[in-house]
C-alpha cells in the first residue's frame, strides 16, 4: 500500500486555483523529486502533505493517517511526517541541542537525558556532534540547515518533506546539505523534495514530478524523463534549469 | 532676580527623605512585579483562549490605557469604600499601579508576541506540537526579548508614577516632599532634592533593566531603537 | 450644600474636560515647537549642543510630571515672578512635551535611511536645507503614529496639574465629590469622559501605525 495517496486534490489561493486536480502515490523508500517553475504549485502540494496548506477538494493520505484537519489527528500525522524549510526555521532562543529535543520531549514525553542522547545521535548522523550546544545565529546556512533536517528527523517520522532546502544557500554550503539528504535516501527514508537541484534530482531521486500550472504535467523514471521528455514545458525546463 | 537657595533645612531631614525613597522603591518593585505579571498572564490568555476572553481582556486593556492613573486611583482610594471595599492608601496605590502596569504590559507583550514570525509557528506545528506549547515555548521567550526594551520603558514610567500615590497622602517621596516643604517652606530646594533622587533611581533602574535583559536574553545594545506608540507618560 | 450627582454637575465636568483640551492644546503647541528644536540639536554635530539637548532629555524623562510642575511652579515663584496656576501648569506640560516629543522625533529623523542623506548632500544641499527638504518632510510620517499616541499621555498627565488648582477635568472631579459625595459615581463619570477623548486617538494612532508598517514593508 502507498505511504502517501494524493487524490484528485485542488487548492485556491482566494480566486487563483494553484492546485487543479493533483493526484499521485508515493511508495515506501521512494524518493520523488518535485519540480517545476515557481507558481508551478509544487512547494504549496508539498506544504499539503502535512497540513500547512488545507485543500479544497480531493482527499490526502499519509502514513497511515487521512487528513482531515481534526488538531489531534493532524497533530498525530505531523508526529510520522517531518518536513524541512527554505529559512530553516530553527529557534533562535534555543540551543541546537534544545531545538532538537523539544518536540520529543513535549509530544512524546522524552525525558531530558534520553532527549540528548538523541540529539547526539542525530547530529552524528549529520556530522554536526561538536554543535551540540551551540546556538543558531552561531552557525552557518548550511550547518542550520543540517540541524534543521537532525530536528525533523529526531520524531523517527516515516516521510520526510523539504521545501526548497538549498535554495537560501551559497553553492558551496549547498552540498554539505544535499548530501546529507543523499545519505537519508539511501538509509531507505520515503523522501518528497521540492528543489531546483536538477543533477541532484536526477541522480537522487527515483521519481521525477513536473509541475506546471497547478497539474502533474509528466512524472516517470530521472534517466528516461531527462533524455527523453515527453512534453514540451518539460523539455524546456529542463533544458534551462540543467547546469 | 535673586536665586537664593537654601538647602541645609532640607537636608535636616534626610532621614525622612530616606524612608520615603525606600518606601518608593518597594512600591516601584511590587508594582512592577506583580504588574508585569498580570500583564504576562492577560497576554497568555488572549493568544490561547476563545473569544470571550480576548474580549474581557481587551476591554481591561483599553480602559486602564485610556484614563489617567490619578482616576483609578481615586476610584479604587474614594470610590470602592461606597462598595464596601476599603483599603489603607498604601495598597490603594499598590493596587493601582498594578492594574495600570498589568495593561500597558499586556500590550507590549502582545505586540511582542505578533512579532514573531509565522513560519516559527509552522516549524513548532509541523513538529506536532499544540497551540499552547508552541506559544509557552518557541513564542514567548523571543517574544519577550524583542520587547524588552519597551518593557524597561514602562517599568520606569510605573517608578515614576508612583508620585501619584501623594494625593492620596501616602508618604513616598513626592508625599514626603510635600510634607516637607509644608515644614520648611522651601518649595523650590526640596523639590530638587526630590528630583534628583527620583532622576538616580531611574538611571540605576535603566541600567540594572539593562543588565537583566543582557543576562536573560543576550541582548545587545542598540542605539537605534525603533520608536514605539506606548511611550511618553506615567498616568 | 451636598446634593445628589445631578445633570449641573455633569455639565460642570464636561466643561472642565474643555480646559483639559485646551491644556492639552498649548502643551503641544509650545512643547511641539521646542521638540522640534531640541530632536533638531540632539543630532547636532555640535558636541556642546546635542549633550546639553541630550541632558535635558534625560532629566525630564527621568522625573515625575508632579515634579517637572512644581519645579516649574515654585522655581517661577522662587524668581518672583508671580504667574496664575494655569500658566505655570501650561508651562510644566509644555516642558514636559518638548523632551518626550523631542526624544520621539529625534529618533524618527533617525530613521530616514541614511541613503536620503548621502543623496541630498551630493546635491550639494546644506544641513538646513536637508532638513527642511528631504529628511524632515519623510521623518514626519515615521513620527506620527508615535506623537499620537504620546498625545494620549499628556490629555492623561494633565490630570497631575489638579495638584495646583487648575479647574481641569480631575480637579472638577473632586469639587463635585466634596458636594455630593458619591465619589464611585463622580469618579467613574470622570474616566468616562477621559475614555471619550482618549480612546479616539488611540485608535488613530494604532491605524496609523498600521498603514505606516505597510508603506514601510514595500
Amino acid at each position: 500500500m502507498s505511504i502517501v495517496t494524493v487524490d484528485n486534490v485542488r487548492k485556491r489561493f482566494g480566486d487563483n486555483e494553484v492546485l487543479k486536480g493533483v493526484s499521485m502515490q508515493v511508495e515506501a523508500g521512494q524518493v520523488v523529486a518535485l519540480l517545476g517553475r515557481s507558481g508551478s504549485g509544487k512547494s504549496t502540494l508539498l506544504r499539503c502533505l502535512n497540513g500547512l496548506e488545507v485543500i479544497d477538494e480531493g482527499r490526502i493520505e499519509v502514513a497511515g493517517h487521512a487528513m482531515d484537519y481534526e488538531t489531534s489527528r493532524l497533530r498525530e500525522l505531523r508526529k510520522d511526517v517531518g518536513i524541512v524549510f527554505q529559512s530553516y526555521n530553527l529557534f533562535p532562543h534555543l540551543s541546537v541541542a534544545q531545538n532538537i529535543m523539544l518536540a520529543p520531549g513535549l509530544v512524546k514525553g522524552v525525558d531530558k537525558s534520553r532527549g540528548r542522547a538523541l540529539a547526539a545521535k542525530v547530529l552524528d548522523r549529520i556530522g554536526l556532534l561538536d554543535k551540540l550546544d551551540a546556538y543558531p545565529d552561531n552557525l552557518s546556512g548550511g550547518q542550520q540547515q543540517r540541524v534543521a533536517i537532525a530536528r525533523a528527523l529526531a520524531m523517527e517520522p516515516r516521510v520526510m518533506l523539504f521545501d526548497e532546502v538549498t535554495s537560501a544557500l551559497d553553492p558551496e554550503l549547498t552540498e554539505e546539505v544535499l548530501a546529507v539528504i543523499e545519505q537519508l535516501a539511501r538509509d531507505g527514508m520515503t523522501m518528497l523534495l521540492v528543489t531546483h537541484e536538477m543533477n541532484f534530482a536526477r541522480r537522487v531521486a527515483d521519481t521525477i514530478v513536473f509541475m506546471h500550472e497547478g497539474k502533474i504535467w509528466e512524472s516517470g523514471e530521472p534517466e528516461a524523463m531527462f533524455t527523453r521528455p515527453q512534453t514540451r514545458e518539460f523539455e524546456q525546463f529542463a533544458s534551462r534549469n540543467v547546469k | 532676580m535673586a536665586f537664593h537657595l537654601e538647602f541645609a533645612p532640607v537636608l535636616d531631614l534626610t532621614p525622612e527623605l530616606i524612608q520615603a525613597t525606600w518606601l518608593t522603591l518597594k512600591l516601584s518593585f511590587s508594582a512592577i512585579v506583580l504588574g508585569s505579571l498580570i500583564g504576562l498572564l492577560a497576554t497568555t490568555a488572549r493568544s490561547l483562549m476563545p473569544g470571550k476572553f480576548r474580549v474581557f481582556i481587551t476591554l481591561y486593556v483599553e480602559t486602564i490605557r485610556n484614563t489617567p492613573l490619578l482616576v483609578q486611583l481615586y476610584i479604587i482610594f474614594f470610590g470602592l469604600p461606597v462598595l464596601g471595599i476599603r483599603m489603607p492608601a498604601l495598597y490603594a496605590g499598590l493596587l493601582a499601579m498594578v492594574i495600570n502596569l498589568g495593561a500597558y504590559s499586556a500590550e507590549i507583550f502582545r505586540a511582542g508576541v505578533e512579532s514573531i514570525h509565522r513560519s516559527q509557528v509552522e516549524a513548532g506545528m509541523s513538529l506536532a506540537l499544540t497551540r499552547t506549547q508552541v506559544f509557552l515555548h518557541i513564542m514567548l521567550r523571543p517574544a519577550i526579548a524583542k520587547v524588552w526594551p519597551s518593557l524597561a520603558s514602562q517599568f520606569i514610567l510605573t517608578m515614576l508614577g508612583s508620585s501619584v500615590c501623594s494625593f492620596i497622602s501616602v508618604q513616598e517621596l513626592s508625599g514626603e516632599a510635600y510634607t516637607i516643604q509644608s515644614l520648611t517652606f522651601r518649595s523650590f530646594e526640596i523639590y530638587i532634592v526630590a528630583s534628583v533622587i527620583y532622576l538616580v533611581i531611574a538611571l540605576v533602574l535603566k541600567l540594572l533593566l539593562g543588565a537583566l535583559g543582557y543576562l536573560l536574553f543576550m541582548l545587545r545594545a542598540r542605539s537605534n531603537r525603533v520608536v514605539s506608540t506606548s511611550e511618553g507618560g506615567q498616568a | 450644600m451636598i446634593h445628589s450627582f445631578n445633570l449641573q454637575d455633569l455639565l460642570f465636568l464636561v466643561r472642565s474636560a474643555g480646559w483639559t483640551l485646551v491644556l492639552t492644546l498649548v502643551a503641544t503647541a509650545v512643547g511641539g515647537a521646542l521638540a522640534l528644536v531640541i530632536s533638531v540639536a540632539r543630532l547636532s554635530t555640535h558636541t556642546a549642543l546635542r549633550e546639553a539637548t541630550r541632558l535635558y532629555i534625560v532629566v525630564v524623562q527621568g522625573i515625575p510630571v508632579l515634579m517637572v510642575l512644581f519645579l516649574s511652579y515654585y522655581g517661577l515663584a522662587h524668581a518672583g515672578l508671580d504667574l496664575p496656576p494655569i500658566v505655570a501648569a501650561s508651562l510644566a506640560l509644555s516642558i514636559y512635551v518638548s523632551a518626550y516629543l523631542g526624544d520621539i522625533w529625534r529618533g524618527a529623523i533617525q530613521s530616514v535611511h541614511r541613503q536620503q542623506w548621502e543623496a541630498s548632500a551630493s546635491l550639494a544641499l546644506t544641513r538646513m536645507e536637508q532638513y527642511r527638504y528631504v529628511i524632515l518632510p519623510q521623518s514626519v510620517r515615521i513620527a506620527l503614529p508615535p506623537t499620537v499616541g504620546f498625545l494620549v499621555q499628556l490629555v492623561k498627565n494633565t490630570s497631575i496639574v489638579s495638584i495646583v488648582s487648575v479647574i481641569e477635568l480631575t480637579r472638577a472631579g473632586q469639587l463635585v465629590n466634596n458636594t455630593t459625595f458619591e465619589p464611585f459615581k463622580v469618579f467613574v463619570t470622570v474616566a468616562v469622559i477621559y475614555l471619550i477623548i482618549c480612546y479616539p486617538m488611540s485608535r488613530l494612532s494604532r491605524y496609523l501605525e498600521e498603514k505606516s508598517r505597510v508603506y514601510r514593508d514595500r
